[in-house]
């Protein structure tokens, strides 16, 4: 019998691992860099609350998300948030919306801004960690800055007062050419703190999804006992 | 008092049974309904296929409870059961990760029959019927997968549909038009196919598995050796290799599901866009008319019929190549000329031809999933036609080669 | 199929824990499906509480406004109205409220926490109509007017209390409410509540 366990399980898994093995995912540029995301860790989660709101929610909604929402999950007190992250008239459970209406916002930028809320889940967070960390001064860009990242954004480089300013060589390396408020280490960790909150907002459910599985996964493996021994039991007939 | 309780309940049972012949049904199709005793580990398939399809239907019907076929709407009523839903995420998981899991099933169960010869005589009808079911189950999941309202639910949809304009004679303008109600994917569109996604489809679904429930139970099943038990009787007129259906194989198959589950399960909860396979990164865009995704590709389970379209260099017989690869699947009760079903008792060109054909059928799936190269157009034609030389050269491959002697009784092997 | 080494007991043991260990699995999966059906996220945040504003509202007036999708009365009662709330407890079902739903604090024959102010559901307790607010109606004695539902001929005082012998069975509800101001009410918030 358990060579036919062995059997049905290399069955059912090995379809899976093909379609894993079948490629990466197809959006996006591909980056090399790779920033592993850890749901868990609470306080990185509000950092990247707080940098969201402050340099992402005047240009980019994430109209999917509710900040009383976003209270709960990550463990910010309702009243703070209200008092310290809402635009004057908006409620805690109302959706982050941008300030300003998205078609002027077209006007000034050529495009509206897109929405945020499930960036994480199309690009991935490697992708947007790149993306946040290579803006580099090139003149003949509207903003003066460029991206190899997405070449020709039109978004401005908002955090280039944390980072500094960098340029890029012929080679495509990107350097450093002013400083900025904060050291390269703290300006990579506030970037991998707003993209942790990104993750978050992309998939909220992330955050239970995990422990829940670990409990189902062990029931239905004791049943699963249960259903072989009974199985085991009623064959002894056939002989 | 027991038995007090055992006989309302016998009295209540024989008062239906004089009105509804639910005894009768129970024995006919399981507690008498003889089964090979020596099904193996390809025989979960069948009651599996069958769990899946009552989880896609329960699971829809709530998703149908929050969800608003329109064109504004659509892409964000998903988004509000992932978040305001309570359990809304697990319930849509379970239905995205289980139409997945539905074509893991049915590729399984549909090999399974390949290499037993279960679609020989007597069995015709039941492949044919199968088929239908397949070919119902596509439909459906095309349908559904528009309905997220993302970028690859709109031109996947679009594609698809515009293949029916390789149909020539200004016939097929005029029917993807008529398809999409619109000059492009769009509201109409949107709502036709949810009517049909929710309502008809699965209508017609059930009622195929019903019909191919009824063909298998009037036929009885082929087992691992493709031979027929009922040849063999005991003096009770009980096939001496038959075991009644339940408990037997009504314990085994609850084991089956249990180890189904725990693999659902693993997927749902830690894993449920199998990385990009089963939810498209792309698809978490809301559809914009306006620009085309980079990458457009179809779901992993149809990847090997859009291999095999993009193979051929020319739009209509690329489509009807297409069509031919499903098509030719309803004629292998007619075009396999063994005298024996099941390949255990088959010469060597037919266990290489299947061989073959598995290969090329997953080399055909990974590549309908990757951008199309050169090498990979190659490739990709090469598998072609090794999949159709499986089954149009099958009446030769099949009545020339020798076969191995049929046992006379099942073996457990 | 020889069944003469079979042990029925431990074949009815096991049978009997793999059903109950199911059944328990299928109890559980039912939860997120019966769950799924409670307000969401989305209606409990619409159905969150409201602030009115009474500066305007003057005696013998009402306003209406919306509350978890129900209409909820602010009335500001006249002295002589106030006065017809006493010495009627006879033809009233609940005289003092006991059997009805309302908070702690209008536990008084105003119902209210200031008497002038009522704030109140405006549906009927029979079959959930909307009664009407008639303060002068005279129909019958020992009823000197208040709400009267069209519905079914429910009665009840300016207090939204149920008059016997009509087929309401409790007195209108008072929602949980605070004055945030002498001129703004809370609906849908205790005292107390941060």
């Amino acid at each position: 019998m358990s060579k036919a366990i062995r059997k049905f399980l290399l069955s059912m898994i090995a379809p899976a691992l093909l379609l894993v093995s079948g490629g990466v995912s197809a959006s996006g540029a591909s980056v090399d860099v790779h920033v592993d995301i850890d749901l868990g860790n609470q306080a990185a989660l509000q950092r990247g609350a707080r940098t969201f709101v402050n340099y992402c929610v005047s240009c980019h909604s994430a109209k999917y998300m509710r900040y009383s929402r976003m209270a709960e999950d990550i463990g910010l007190n309702e009243e703070l948030v209200e008092a310290n992250m809402l635009f004057t008239g908006r409620k805690v459970t109302d959706h982050m919306l941008v300030a300003f209406d998205p078609e002027d916002a077209k006007r000034w930028l050529g495009q509206a801004p897109p929405d945020l809320t499930l960036v994480a889940r199309s690009r991935g967070p490697d992708w947007i960690y790149a993306y946040l960390t290579s803006f580099h001064r090139d003149a003949d860009r509207p903003w003066g800055v460029n991206n190899p990242i997405l070449p020709g954004t039109t978004m401005p480089a908002v955090l280039s007062g944390l980072q500094g300013e960098q340029e890029m060589d012929a080679d495509g390396h990107l350097h450093s050419v002013t400083e900025g408020e904060l050291s390269e280490a703290e300006f990579n960790d506030l970037v991998k703190d707003l993209v942790s909150f990104l993750v978050y907002i992309g998939e909220p459910a992330k955050l239970v999804r995990g422990s829940l599985g670990v409990k189902v996964i062990l029931f239905l493996m004791v049943f699963t006992f249960l259903a072989y021994l009974l199985k085991r039991e009623y064959w002894k007939d056939v002989h | 008092m027991v038995a007090r309780l055992k006989q309302i309940a016998c009295g209540l049972i024989g008062w239906i049974d004089a009105r509804f012949p639910m005894t009768k049904w129970w024995n006919e199709h399981l507690a008498q309904y003889y089964a090979p005793k020596n099904f193996n580990f390809w025989y979960f398939f069948g009651s599996l296929a069958l769990l899946v399809l009552v989880n896609q239907i329960l699971t829809g019907i709530f998703l149908t409870m929050n969800y608003k076929p329109s064109e504004a709407d659509a892409f964000a009523s998903v988004e509000y059961i992932m978040r305001d839903v309570s359990w809304g995420w697990l319930v849509r998981y379970m239905h995205s990760v289980g139409a997945s899991l539905f074509f893991v099933v049915i590729y399984l169960h549909m090999f399974r029959g390949l290499i037993y010869g279960s679609y020989k005589n007597p069995r015709e009808l039941l492949w044919l019927f199968g088929m239908v079911i397949y070919l119902l189950l596509m439909a459906e999941a095309f349908m559904g997968y528009l309905l997220p309202w993302g970028q690859m639910s709109f031109w996947g949809a679009q594609v698809i549909i515009n293949l029916f304009g390789a149909i020539p004679f200004g016939i097929g303008d005029a029917l993807t038009v008529w398809i999409r109600g619109d000059f492009a994917v769009g509201d109409p569109t949107l709502n036709r196919f949810f009517a049909l996604h929710v309502a008809a489809i699965p209508l017609l679904l059930v009622a195929l598995v019903f019909f191919h429930i009824i063909a298998l139970h009037e036929v009885g099943s082929n087992n691992p050796d493709g031979i027929e038990i009922k040849k063999n009787k005991g003096p009770d007129g009980i096939p001496l290799d038959g075991i009644p259906f339940h408990p037997y194989y009504t314990v085994k198959d609850i084991f089956g599901t249990g180890m189904f589950l725990i693999l659902f399960a693993l997927i749902v909860f830690f894993a449920p866009e199998m990385t990009g396979k089963f939810l498209e990164p792309d698809n978490f865009v809301a559809a914009d008319a306006m620009v085309t995704p980079e990458h457009i590709a179809p779901l992993w389970y149809f990847a090997p019929f859009y291999a095999i379209l993009r193979a051929v260099p020319d739009k209509l017989m690329g489509v009807m190549a297409m069509g031919g690869a499903i098509g030719v699947m309803f004629l292998l009760p007619w075009l396999d000329r063994s005298k024996v079903r099941s390949i255990r008792y088959r010469g060597p060109l037919t266990k290489i031809a299947v061989t073959l054909f598995v290969i090329s059928f997953l080399v055909l799936g990974a590549l309908g999933t990757m951008p199309a190269g050169d090498v990979e157009t190659w490739i990709a034609r090469i598998c072609s036609v090794i999949y159709f030389g499986f089954f149009l050269l099958m009446p030769i491959y099949t009545s020339i080669e020798n076969t191995l002697p049929e046992p006379d009784r099942v073996t457990m092997k | 199929m020889s069944g003469d080494e079979v042990d029925l007991g431990r074949r009815r043991m096991i049978t009997g824990a793999t059903a109950v260990t199911g059944g328990v699995g299928a109890a559980c999966v039912a939860v997120p499906f019966v769950s799924y059906w409670e307000p969401s996220v989305a209606a409990q945040a619409a159905g969150a509480p409201v602030e009115v504003d009474i500066s305007e509202l003057r005696p013998g007036e009402k306003i209406t406004v919306e509350w978890q999708r129900k209409p909820v009365w602010v009335i500001r009662r006249t002295e002589e109205e106030l006065a017809t709330l006493q010495g009627h407890e006879d033809s009233l079902r609940d005289p003092q409220s006991e059997e009805s739903d309302q908070p702690d604090y209008v536990a008084n024959a105003n119902r209210s926490l200031k008497p002038e102010y009522l704030v109140m559901i405006g549906i009927c307790t029979h079959l959930g109509c909307s009664p009407t607010f008639d303060p002068g109606r005279e129909l019958e004695s020992g009823w000197s007017g208040g709400f009267f539902c069209p519905c079914h001929g429910g009665k009840y005082d300016l207090a939204g209390r149920v008059l016997n012998g009509v087929p309401p069975p409790k007195n209108m509800a008072v929602p949980p409410h605070r004055y945030l101001s002498d001129t703004v009410i809370l609906v849908g918030e205790d005292e107390g509540v941060a």
